[in-house]
C-alpha cells in the first residue's frame, strides 16, 4: 500500500533513491501471492522485462536498423564511418541498462572530443540517476563538474560555452526543472544561428534531462515537457526508448550541429536492459522507427509508452479472459503498426504520413497532457495530409489536462488498457 | 501603492554610507606633465573618478598620446553620427521594429574597445550598435542590418539587437540573458588556457534579473575571467535606478565579487578602468564588476520619447555639462593638441563616413524570400519542410 509517511519523507529528496527502489520493485514484479497485495505505485509494466523491442543478444544488437558506426577519431568526418549492419565482425556488446548506455555515450564523447565538458547539478558524483558515474574520476573534475542549483544559469552558461565552439553537455536534473531555463533555450539557443545570419550557432550544445513519469513523481518529477519546445524552430528534441537507442541518439545529438534537448524517460533508466554495442555509433535524428509493421491502424508514440503500446497490441490479438468480452473477435486479427517517433522536433512527417495513408487510422500516445500537446500538432498535420485516406478521426491517448497528481499518477498516465480501448474504438469507428 | 509612492521619497537614501559620490563630469582630468604631440604624456584623473568595493581603486595616473585621443574623438563622433542617422532613418520609417540608441554613452563603447584586445570577447544587450562596429564590423553593416538588408552584418535577419562579429557575441534582445552566456564564454577561454577576458555587459535595469546573480555565483565559484560591466545610464526603460533597485551601487552587488565604479562620461577614466579590470581577470583573480555611470540622452527605444519619467531640464543639463565628446574635445583643445578647426575636420570626416555608409546601405537589396528558410537549422540537417507565412507557403528542403 502507499505509505504516506514514506512519501512525505522521501519526496523532497528529489527522488533519487526512491526512484531506484521503486524500479527495482518493478523489475522483480511477479504475480503477487497474496490477494491483499496491491500493484506497485507505478503500475505493472508486464512487457518491459520481456519486450520484443529490447535486444537480448549480441547479434541482434549489432544488426540494429539505421545504426552507423563511427570508427574515425575525428567526429563528424564521414570517411570511415560505415552504414548498416554488414560490418559487425569483431564488434562487442555489453549488457547495459539505459543509464549505463547514456554514460557510455558521454564517455565516448569526452574521450574523442577534448573540448567536451559535462556540467549540471550533482553530475560530478554521478548524478541522481547515475548517468555520469565515474566520469569525473576518469576525465577530470575540470571536464565533469557540478553547477549550482541554477537552471537558467546552466542553460545560459552552456550557450556561451557552445558559442565558443566547445562541446557543452548540460544536465538539467529533471525535465520538470527546465522551465527557468526556458527563456535561454527558446530565445537564445534556438534563435542563435538565425539571428546572426548563420555566423554564430550553439550547435554543440546538448541539454540532457530525465523526463516522463516514474510512478510516484507527482507534480514536479513526472512531467513530459517536450511539447513546450515544439514551436521553437532551431531546436531539436529527442527522446529514446531503450539503452541501445539512448546511446546512438545521444551521440548523434551531441554531434548534431544544432542545439538538442535530449529527454531520457527516467523509469527506463534501470528497467530497460539490453545488449549495447560498445563501439561508437550513431542513430539518425529526425527519423521515426517502425517497430511493428501493420496495415489496419498506426499507433505512434515515444519513450516509456512504447512498452504500454506493445502490451496493448498484444492484448488486442490475445486478450486475457477478463477483457475478452470487450474485444470483438473480428478485431483480434487486426494488423497494428507501431512507430517510435524518437525525434519530436523536427518530427518525421514523411514516415507517419506514409503509414497512415496505408492504415487509414492513427492513435497517438503520449504522457503529457492533451491540450496543445505534441499529439495535437501531429494529428492536425496528419488530418490535413491524409484527410481522404482516414477511416477514423485521429485519436489521442494522453495524460489528463491536470497537473500530474501525486496519489493517482497511475491513472494519469496512459496505460495499456486506455491504449487498447482507443485502438478498439478507432478500429470500430 | 499611491500612499507608498507618496511616502517613498522620505526613505530614498542619497548614498549608502561609506561610498563617496562619483565624479561624473566628462572633463575633470588634468595634465600631469606637459602635453606632447609625438610622445606619450601623463594626465591625472579626478580623484573621485572611481569607487571600489572589496578592492583598490585603479591608479589615477594615466598615460595618453595625442593620436589616441584624436582617434577616440573621431570614433566617438562617428558612433554618435551613426546613431543619429539611425534615428533619422527610423523617423523616415525606413527602419522598423525595435531600435535602441546609445547617444550619450559613447565613452563607454569607444573607451572599452581601447582598453581590450581583439582576442577578448564582448557580449552585451540590445544597445549594441557601437560595439558591433568597433569590434570589427562596419557602420554600413550596422545600418544595413537596421534597414533589414542583405549587406547587414546578420544579412538582415537579426535586426537592431542582433549583430555579431568574431569577437562580439551580440546584441541580445532579452534583458539579462547575455550575462550567463558571458560566463560560459569566459569558461571556454579559461578552459582553452587563453589569457584573455570576457566583458559581459548589462544595464542598471537588467541588474535586477535573477540570472545575473546566477552568473555572478558561477563566475566567482569557478574564478572565471569575466568582467561584468554594468552600464548604468540611470534608467531601466522608464524607471529610474532609485525606483527599481534597492541598492543602486551596482558595483557592490556581486557579494564576494569585487567591484569598481567608474566615471562613464570621461573616456580616459573608462579606458583606465577597462585596462585595470582586464589585468585583474587575466591574472587569475576571478571575476570583477565594473559599473560605468553614464547617461542616455534619448529614450529607451525609439518608441519612448524619454521625457515622461525625467525632466527635459535634466537631459539638457547632462548634455551641456557632462557630454563625453565635449569633454574630450576640451582636453584636446586645452592641452593644445589640436585646434577647433582640426577637430571640426575630424567630425566632418566622421559625418561623411556615416553619410556614405547610409547611402550604400540603402542600395543593398532586401533579403530574398528563400533566406527565410536558411539558418534555422544547420545546413543539411533541416527538417523535411518548414511552414511559411501563408497556408500554401511551405518550404521543402
Amino acid at each position: 500500500m502507499f505509505n504516506p509517511h514514506k512519501l512525505a519523507r522521501l519526496s523532497p529528496s528529489r527522488l533519487s533513491s526512491l526512484n531506484g527502489q521503486c524500479i527495482r520493485r518493478l523489475q522483480s514484479t511477479v504475480p503477487s501471492s497474496g490477494e491483499a497485495e496491491p500493484p506497485p505505485a507505478g503500475g505493472h509494466l508486464p512487457s518491459i522485462a520481456t519486450s520484443a523491442f529490447l535486444r537480448p543478444t549480441r547479434d541482434s544488437a549489432l544488426r540494429l536498423p539505421g545504426l552507423r558506426w563511427i570508427d574515425n577519431e575525428i567526429p563528424g568526418s564521414i570517411s570511415s564511418s560505415k552504414e548498416g549492419a554488414g560490418d559487425i565482425a569483431g564488434r562487442e556488446t555489453r549488457k547495459m541498462n539505459m543509464y549505463q548506455a547514456v554514460r557510455d555515450a558521454m564517455s565516448i564523447a569526452l574521450m574523442k572530443d577534448d573540448t567536451a565538458v559535462i556540467f549540471g547539478e550533482d553530475v560530478a558524483f554521478g548524478g541522481v540517476f547515475r548517468c555520469t558515474m565515474g566520469l569525473a574520476e576518469e576525465f577530470g573534475r575540470e571536464r565533469v563538474f557540478n553547477t549550482p542549483l541554477t537552471e537558467q544559469g546552466i542553460a545560459g552558461f552552456g550557450i556561451g560555452l557552445a558559442s565558443m565552439g566547445q562541446t557543452a553537455i548540460a544536465e538539467i536534473q529533471f525535465a520538470d526543472y527546465i522551465f527557468p531555463a526556458f527563456d535561454q533555450i527558446v530565445n537564445e539557443a534556438a534563435k542563435h544561428r538565425f539571428r546572426s545570419g548563420g555566423q554564430f550557432g550553439v550547435g554543440s550544445l546538448t541539454i540532457r534531462c530525465p523526463t516522463m513519469s516514474v510512478g510516484h513523481g507527482g507534480l514536479y518529477h513526472s512531467q513530459s515537457p517536450e511539447g513546450f519546445f515544439m514551436g521553437a524552430a532551431g531546436l531539436k528534441v529527442v527522446i529514446p526508448r531503450s539503452p541501445i537507442q539512448a546511446k546512438g541518439l545521444l551521440l548523434a545529438s551531441i554531434r548534431d550541429p544544432n542545439p538538442v534537448i535530449f529527454m531520457e524517460p527516467k523509469i527506463l533508466y534501470r528497467s530497460s536492459v539490453e545488449q549495447v554495442p560498445i563501439d561508437d555509433y550513431e542513430l539518425p535524428l529526425g527519423k521515426a522507427e517502425t517497430l511493428i509493421k501493420g496495415s489496419d491502424l498506426t499507433v505512434l508514440t515515444w519513450g516509456t509508452p512504447i512498452y504500454h503500446c506493445e502490451s496493448a497490441i498484444h492484448m488486442l490479438s490475445s486478450p486475457p479472459s477478463s477483457l475478452a468480452h470487450h474485444i470483438p473477435a473480428s478485431l483480434r486479427s487486426a494488423k497494428i503498426e507501431l512507430i517510435d517517433l524518437r525525434t519530436i522536433l523536427p518530427w518525421d512527417v514523411e514516415t507517419i504520413t506514409e503509414s497512415v495513408k496505408r492504415t487509414g487510422r492513427l492513435v497517438i500516445v503520449h504522457e503529457a497532457s492533451r491540450t496543445a500537446g505534441v499529439g495535437a500538432e501531429i494529428s492536425a498535420e496528419i488530418q490535413k495530409r491524409c484527410f481522404l485516406k482516414l477511416n477514423a478521426p485521429v485519436r489521442r491517448v494522453t495524460g489528463w489536462d491536470t497537473p500530474v497528481p501525486m496519489q493517482y499518477e497511475k491513472f494519469y498516465i496512459p496505460d495499456s488498457l486506455r491504449i487498447l480501448d482507443a485502438i478498439v474504438d478507432t478500429l470500430q469507428y | 501603492m499611491a500612499s507608498l509612492a507618496r511616502i517613498r521619497p522620505r526613505f530614498v537614501p542619497r548614498l549608502s554610507v561609506g561610498v563617496r559620490s562619483l565624479q561624473t563630469s566628462a572633463d575633470s582630468t588634468q595634465l600631469a606633465t606637459d602635453a606632447h604631440h609625438s610622445e606619450p604624456f601623463r594626465v591625472k584623473l579626478h580623484e573621485h573618478s572611481f569607487n571600489a568595493y572589496r578592492t583598490e581603486v585603479p591608479s589615477l595616473d594615466v598615460e595618453v598620446t595625442k593620436d589616441s585621443l584624436l582617434s577616440m574623438y573621431k570614433d566617438m563622433n562617428a558612433m554618435r553620427r551613426m546613431e543619429m542617422a539611425a534615428d533619422a532613418l527610423y523617423k523616415q520609417k525606413m527602419i522598423r521594429g525595435f531600435c535602441h540608441l546609445a547617444i550619450g554613452q559613447e565613452a563607454v563603447s569607444v573607451g572599452l574597445e581601447r582598453g581590450i584586445t581583439p582576442d577578448d570577447r564582448v557580449i552585451t544587450a540590445y544597445r549594441c550598435h557601437p560595439f558591433a562596429v568597433l569590434r570589427g564590423g562596419s557602420i554600413k553593416g550596422v545600418i544595413a542590418e537596421l534597414l533589414g538588408r542583405q549587406d547587414g552584418m546578420s544579412h538582415g535577419k537579426g535586426g537592431s539587437m542582433h549583430i555579431f562579429t568574431h569577437s562580439f557575441f551580440g546584441g541580445n534582445g532579452i534583458v539579462g540573458a547575455q550575462v550567463p552566456v558571458g560566463a560560459g564564454i569566459a569558461f571556454a577561454q579559461k578552459y582553452m588556457d587563453k589569457k584573455v577576458a570576457t566583458y559581459a555587459m548589462y544595464g542598471d535595469g537588467a541588474s535586477n534579473q535573477g540570472q545575473v546573480f546566477e552568473a555572478f555565483n558561477m563566475a566567482k565559484l569557478w574564478n572565471l575571467p569575466v568582467v561584468f560591466v554594468c552600464e548604468n545610464n540611470k534608467y531601466g526603460m522608464g524607471t529610474s535606478a532609485e525606483r527599481s533597485s534597492s541598492n543602486t551601487e551596482y558595483f557592490t552587488r556581486g557579494d564576494k565579487i569585487p567591484g569598481i565604479q567608474a566615471n562613464g562620461m570621461d573616456i580616459i577614466a573608462v579606458k583606465k578602468a577597462v585596462e585595470h579590470t582586464r589585468e585583474w581577470v587575466t591574472s587569475g583573480k576571478g571575476p570583477i564588476i565594473l559599473e560605468f555611470v553614464t547617461y542616455r540622452y534619448g529614450g529607451h527605444s525609439m518608441s519612448d520619447p524619454g521625457t515622461t519619467y525625467r525632466t527635459r531640464e535634466e537631459i539638457q543639463r547632462m548634455r551641456s555639462t557632462q557630454d563625453p565628446i565635449r569633454g574630450l574635445q576640451r582636453y584636446i583643445e586645452e592641452w593644445g593638441l589640436a585646434s577647433e578647426e582640426e577637430l571640426k575636420k575630424l567630425d566632418k570626416e566622421a559625418k561623411q563616413e556615416v553619410d556614405q555608409a547610409v547611402e550604400e546601405a540603402k542600395t543593398s537589396p532586401f533579403p530574398v524570400e528563400k533566406d527565410l528558410w536558411t539558418d534555422v537549422y544547420y545546413k543539411g540537417t533541416e527538417p523535411p519542410f518548414l511552414r511559411g507565412r501563408e497556408r500554401e507557403e511551405v518550404h521543402y528542403y
